[in-house]
This record gives structure tokens, C-alpha cells and sequence, in this order.
């Protein structure tokens, strides 16, 4: 007989007629409840805020600081022509940054492509982190250095990839932990749905943190999903789901430490949803006012991810109006910096694009080598290119 | 049947493809730890063509692994997996099987050597049973090659000999891209002279064979369809026609050279494979050898391919494959009067 489990899942007694399963029939269930609270969790303005580290209260604050400064800055940029795109986390940068300083050296992310803020606190460089989004090649950092993965832009794509990675990690003895990131759209994609059940079955030390920031392109989430929340998706796999306010970094913080310790112990993944809200438009491509209101923009602004610690570490003594006014010149520092660094040209080689397609280019692709290299020289030679009709002639 | 590496001597000396593949993998896990096999069904039961039979005693449930049945998840895992050092052989079951996988595969396995500028190629090896020919109901039969073949990032392997099974199924896994390994599932029990304790040199990926030498024509071919052109070829020495057969090997890359160099010589193609005519890899492969041989070419270059239909109900299928008469109405098209 089965014993009676002590998880929430437990069918009512009322049930007229349940057959008698084979032995075994099932797999093991965790002990551990499984569904989220009801309620986001939150620790600002709690004890839990009282308690907590101040160097991390800290560091969190700067970060946010600097990355709200790192969206409009980036946004900025697609105004000059210097980014091709940018789907700005401008709204959602406490749960980008705690994503990056709940990772330890050696534990990976997993970004998509709304997630440039994270990678940038993580320790790449800003300018690489640009690269796919200005259009000079579609991933410019070597995803080992950092151990970030290059930002994914098909859809819950990379979540299977972080399995396959954490899977490995452990088969090999390393106590690494794999972070993925996937928004609210991206929980509808098939990869979502194998990638957690992989990540369940294989007891996988990777951490799923879905940024539920309201929208998928235009479509709001109750056109996305009818579960009673994202987190709730966790139950059917066999791991806990966590809710948590996308809007308070502690909380975000503390929740993924939990679960990136829980993988770490050997105790599988866990599912984290952050409800937050994406306050720019998709991209600069986008128009939000098509399909939402301004006055929930308002209500979503009140509750700003930066203002909310600003306040409560006022609040405590933890940070003074210096404090503050440092963390917005770091900030600022950061900024001028970037656009000096994307204002310079970037510098193409062009023979670039036949160089990483394999290992050893087939023959094929050396003739079409030889053809781009002809033509080139071509535009390059004083008299030649011309008629071409475009371009300066000078092959970069 | 005969667990690999444990065979008598006098029964060594002829082995089927099936067992060449699986020789191959169990020889490429002996020698390299990071070697892991994984897919549905691969691990306990060996596969449903038993071809990783063995494998998971041998080497422990976590080198050959029996996943959820999710190809997107396996292909998707082993991604990450090859991130991370190791050198994953995913097994696809069946040729249709295989397109749930296929965002994993164009999106991410034949890219992340790109995307990242060289800094992490992804040496997984995608087998994956292909073909028809043994009876299989719909979506067991599909000859998937030219949608691999459109992708830049894959190699595209298929052997047609059990000596070739091995050898190219080695240098896949050696391989530090990925490669999409097409086993024609018909051959899987072909016998040949073949020992697994001489192993043939690994056939090194891209270099297609001449199977028999011939002057007459050349019939270009590959995987299932090789043992159909070689009959072909006996047949036609009655017509007075001396056929010349080429067994690709490999689609991605592709051997112009070899091609190239026996239609100047023979003067006359005909391309022969069972994937759809429209839009197939011989649409392709006639169009390089009209490109390069358009001088020598004493007629068009011809295709013998399945029709452009979904591959029909077992019951049918005899009707859709390529066979020995169909090629030999083709080659007999090859406008030979003009010659004489």
C-alpha cells in the first residue's frame, strides 16, 4: 500500500472509485512540497531585509543602479544607429541582477536575449555582450570565460542546454549549478516542457528563473497560460515551484539562493518564477501602446525594482544620500564609458563569415571564399568597384 | 546473436553493419571517457535495432543513458553536454522521429561553432536510422538527407558497407563538429567479410569511393541505394554498357572531385538515391556536374529517385523505391546511339 504523502497534491477522500495501481507504478514523489505559495514572496520591508547582509543589500543597490543606467543607455544607442536591436530589461534589473551574484565562478547562465544586463553583471564585457545585438557577429565572447552561454534567441531553447550541462557538470564530479533564464512566452515553448522534465528525471543541479514580466511581444499571460501561476508548472515535473516579486532584488536573491543551494546538495532543479513587468516596449521595434495602458505602466512604475531598495536601505541606515549619489555616478562613469567604446566602428573582416562554420571549411565554402575574397580586392583596387554603386571601395 | 568484442574468431570474419556501428561505438567509449551515448530506448533494451545493445553493461547507465522520449530534450541536452567537454552520440530511432529535434539541430547544434567565433564547436554525433525498404508504417521510412544537407554547420554522413559503418561512424564521433550520421536501417543486416579485431583505417569524412570502375556512365549514389547500383551495374554488362559506381559517403561535405573526375571520364551521370526527386540532394548533384562537365557530358545528367510523394504504406513501397530496373531504364535514356 501506498503510504499516505504529506505533499498538497493528495486527491480528496471523497474519491468513489480509485483502482488498485500496480506496485511501482509510479515514480518516487519528493517530500518536499512541490506548489508555490500562493503569494510572491517578498523581503523588502520585512525582517528578512533587517537581517540581511548589508555588503549584499549593497552590492545589489549598485548593481540595479547601474543597470537601469545600462538600459537607458543601451536604448539610447538604438536611437543612433549604433544598436541594431535592444529588448531593454529596464523594470525587471532586479531579477537580472540577481541572477548574476547568486552565481559563483564556476556555476553558468544561461541567458536569452533580453538578459544582456545579467551577463554584464555577471563580468563580460559590455561591448562583447553588444556584439549579437549590434549586428557585428551573433555571439562576441567565448561562453567558457564567463561561463555564460551565448544569449539564445529562439525560445526556451538554451533551457535544455543548461540540463545537458549541469547533467555533465555532475557526471563529472564538478559542483557546478546551471541558471537559465526564459520569460513568460518562453514557458509555452515544447523546449520548456523537456527541458524541465530532463532536469526532474535526471535530478539535474539547474535552476529554471522565468522573468514573468506580463507580456510576450503583445500577447498578456492570460492569453499565455491558464496555470494558476508559471511556478505552478513545476508540480507536474516533480520540482518545487517558487513565486517570488520580480521587483525586489533580495527576494529574488534569496529565493534562487535557496534553489541554486538545492541543487547543489544533489536535491534536483527547482522552478522559480519572478513576477515582474517589463516597463520599455519589446524593442525600439515595438509599440506597447497598442496593447496596454499607460496607467498600468504607472502602477508598475511605483513599485520600481531601483527605488524600492533605494528606500528601504535609506530607510535603515544601510545607505545615505552620499551612498546614493556614488552609485549614480558609477553609474553615469559606466554609461560614458560604453558610448564612447560603441561610438568607435567596430572593425569587420568581412572573410570572417567563411571562418567558424566547421572545423576545416569543406570545399565549397573555399571557393566561395576565394569569389568573396576576388571581389573584394576588386572594390579595394583603385580603379576597381566601380559602377559597384555602394560602399567606400575600401574593403575592411 | 553475438555480444561485440566477445565473438569467436571464425565468427569475427563477417559481421553485419548493425554490429560494425556498434563496435564502433563501443570502441570509441574504450578509448575516450567523454564519449556518452544517449537516447530513447538505448540504454536496457539496446536500441529497437539493438545497434547500442551492450553497451549500457559495458559501460554503466550514465555513459549510455536511456532518456525521456523528447527528441528537442535529448538533442537539447546533449548541446549542453557537449558544452561542457563531453561527446555525446544521440541516437534518433527513427528518421521522422528526428523533426522534433530539428530547431535544436539548425538553431543551435549547427551554429554554436559560429555564433561563438570558433570558441565552441559542438562535436555531437546525431545518428539516425533513415530509409525505407523494411516494411516500416508511416514516419519509419523517411530519407531525411536533404534537409540536413541544407544546413551549414552539419556533415552529412552515410555509409553503405559494413567496413564504412565503421569507420565513418568513428571519425563522426571523432569529429569536433557535428555531424548528422544517416544509417540506411535496410543495410543494418547486410553481411560482409569484416573483422572487428582489424578494424579498416577510419575513412576520413568527405571523400566519396569508387565501387566498381567503369567507362560507359557513372551512377552517383549513396547509403541504401549503393547495393541497388552495383546490381545495376552487373545487369547493364549484358546491354553492353560499363557502368561506373560512386558511393558518396558523404553528402556534407561534398566530393566534387571524385564526381567531377569520373562523368569527364564516363561522359554520362545518372544520380540514383530514394529521398524525393524535387528538391532532393541528386537536384544538387546534377547541378555541379552540369556546372563542371557540361563539355564532356554526352547527355543530361539523370535522377532515379523516390517519387515526390510521402513515403508510401509499406504494402506500397516497392512501387516508390529506386530499383535495380528503374536505374537501368535510366541508364538505357542516356542517349548511348549518339555515341556510336
Amino acid at each position: 500500500m501506498k503510504k499516505s504523502s504529506t505533499s498538497v497534491q493528495e486527491p480528496p477522500a471523497a474519491a468513489a472509485y480509485r483502482p488498485t495501481p500496480p506496485p511501482a507504478w509510479r515514480p518516487r514523489t519528493d517530500p518536499a512540497p512541490l506548489l508555490p505559495d500562493p503569494e510572491p514572496y517578498r523581503a523588502i520591508g520585512t525582517d528578512a531585509a533587517a537581517d540581511a547582509d548589508p555588503a549584499l543589500l549593497l552590492r545589489l543597490y549598485t548593481e540595479l543602479v547601474r543597470g537601469r543606467r545600462y538600459n537607458t543607455q543601451a536604448t539610447a544607442l538604438t536611437k543612433q544607429g549604433r544598436l541594431a536591436v535592444y529588448p531593454s530589461s529596464t523594470g525587471q534589473e532586479a531579477c537580472e541582477v540577481a541572477a548574476a551574484l547568486v552565481l559563483r565562478e564556476r556555476d553558468w547562465l544561461f541567458p536569452s536575449y533580453r538578459d544582456t544586463l545579467a551577463c554584464v553583471v555577471r563580468g563580460l564585457d559590455p561591448v562583447q555582450a553588444l556584439t549579437l545585438l549590434r549586428g557585428d557577429w551573433h555571439s562576441g565572447y567565448d561562453p567558457r570565460e564567463h561561463r555564460v552561454a551565448p544569449l539564445s534567441t529562439p525560445l526556451a531553447t538554451q533551457l535544455p542546454h543548461a540540463v545537458g550541462l549541469a547533467h555533465a557538470a555532475r557526471l563529472k564530479g564538478d559542483d557546478v549549478v546551471a541558471l537559465a533564464l526564459v520569460g513568460d512566452g518562453g514557458t509555452s515553448e515544447g523546449d520548456f516542457h523537456e527541458a524541465l522534465n530532463f532536469a526532474a528525471v535526471w535530478r539535474a543541479p539547474v535552476v529554471f528563473l522565468v522573468q514573468n514580466n506580463g507580456f510576450a511581444i503583445s500577447v498578456p499571460l492570460a492569453k499565455q497560460s491558464a496555470a494558476p501561476s508559471l511556478a505552478h508548472k513545476a508540480v507536474g515535473y516533480g520540482m518545487p515551484g517558487r513565486l517570488v516579486d520580480g521587483n525586489d532584488a533580495l527576494a529574488v536573491h534569496t529565493v534562487l539562493a535557496e534553489a541554486m543551494a538545492r541543487a547543489r546538495r544533489g536535491d534536483g532543479p527547482t522552478l522559480v518564477e519572478a513576477v515582474t513587468y517589463r516597463v520599455d516596449a519589446h524593442t525600439n521595434a515595438d509599440d506597447a501602446t497598442r496593447y496596454r495602458d499607460a496607467a498600468e505602466v504607472e502602477t508598475w512604475r511605483a513599485h520600481d525594482p531601483v527605488r524600492l531598495l533605494e528606500r528601504e536601505l535609506l530607510a535603515r541606515g544601510v545607505l545615505d544620500e552620499a551612498g546614493v549619489a556614488r552609485a549614480a555616478e558609477a553609474a553615469e562613469t559606466m554609461a560614458a564609458r560604453l558610448r564612447d567604446r560603441m561610438n568607435a566602428e567596430p572593425a569587420l573582416d568581412p572573410m570572417e563569415i567563411f571562418a567558424h562554420i566547421w572545423a576545416e571549411p569543406t570545399p565549397q565554402l573555399r571557393e566561395q571564399a576565394a569569389q568573396l575574397r576576388a571581389e573584394l580586392e576588386a572594390e579595394a583596387s583603385p580603379d576597381g568597384g566601380a559602377g559597384a554603386g555602394e560602399g567606400s571601395g575600401e574593403a575592411r | 546473436m553475438t555480444a561485440v568484442g566477445t565473438a569467436a574468431p571464425a565468427e569475427a570474419r563477417s559481421a553485419t553493419m548493425a554490429q560494425a556501428l556498434r563496435r564502433a561505438m563501443r570502441d570509441a567509449m574504450a578509448e575516450d571517457q567523454s564519449v556518452h551515448v544517449l537516447g530513447e530506448d538505448v540504454g536496457t533494451l539496446g536500441g529497437v535495432f539493438r545497434i547500442t545493445d551492450g553497451l549500457a553493461a559495458e559501460f554503466g547507465d550514465a555513459r549510455c543513458t536511456d532518456t525521456p522520449l523528447a527528441e528537442a530534450g535529448i538533442l537539447g541536452a546533449a548541446v549542453g553536454m557537449a558544452m561542457y567537454g563531453l561527446r555525446p552520440v544521440v541516437e534518433m530511432q527513427f528518421d521522422a522521429f528526428a523533426y522534433p529535434s530539428f530547431e535544436q539541430l539548425i538553431s543551435h547544434v549547427a551554429k554554436m561553432r559560429n555564433r561563438t567565433r570558433g570558441a565552441m564547436p559542438l562535436p555531437i554525433t546525431v545518428r539516425v536510422p533513415y530509409g525505407g525498404g523494411i516494411g516500416g508504417v508511416e514516419h519509419h521510412s523517411d530519407s531525411s538527407e536533404a534537409y540536413y544537407m541544407a544546413t551549414p554547420g552539419l556533415h552529412v554522413v552515410t555509409p553503405a558497407t559494413v567496413e564504412d559503418a565503421y569507420g565513418l561512424l568513428r571519425a563522426s564521433i571523432a569529429s569536433d563538429d557535428p555531424v548528422v550520421f544517416l544509417e540506411p536501417k535496410r543495410l543494418y543486416w547486410s553481411k560482409a567479410a569484416w573483422s572487428p579485431d582489424e578494424p579498416a583505417a577510419v575513412a576520413p569524412i568527405g571523400r566519396a569511393v569508387v565501387r566498381r570502375r567503369g567507362s560507359g556512365a557513372t551512377l552517383i549514389t549513396y547509403g541504401p541505394s549503393v547495393p541497388v547500383c552495383l546490381e545495376a551495374a552487373e545487369a547493364a554488362r549484358e546491354e553492353g554498357w560499363d557502368l561506373e559506381v560512386i558511393d558518396l559517403r558523404s553528402l556534407v561535405p561534398f566530393d566534387d572531385e571524385t564526381v567531377t573526375a569520373s562523368v569527364r571520364r564516363t561522359g554520362r551521370a545518372v544520380v540514383v538515391h530514394e529521398s524525393t526527386g524535387f528538391g532532393g540532394p541528386g537536384g544538387e548533384i546534377a547541378a555541379r556536374i552540369t556546372e563542371r562537365c557540361f563539355h564532356q557530358l554526352e547527355a543530361p545528367v539523370l535522377r532515379v529517385a523516390g517519387f515526390d510523394i510521402p513515403y508510401p504504406p509499406p504494402m506500397l513501397e516497392r512501387h516508390h523505391l529506386p530499383g535495380v530496373d528503374r536505374v537501368l531504364d535510366a541508364v538505357a535514356r542516356l542517349q548511348w546511339e549518339t555515341e556510336s
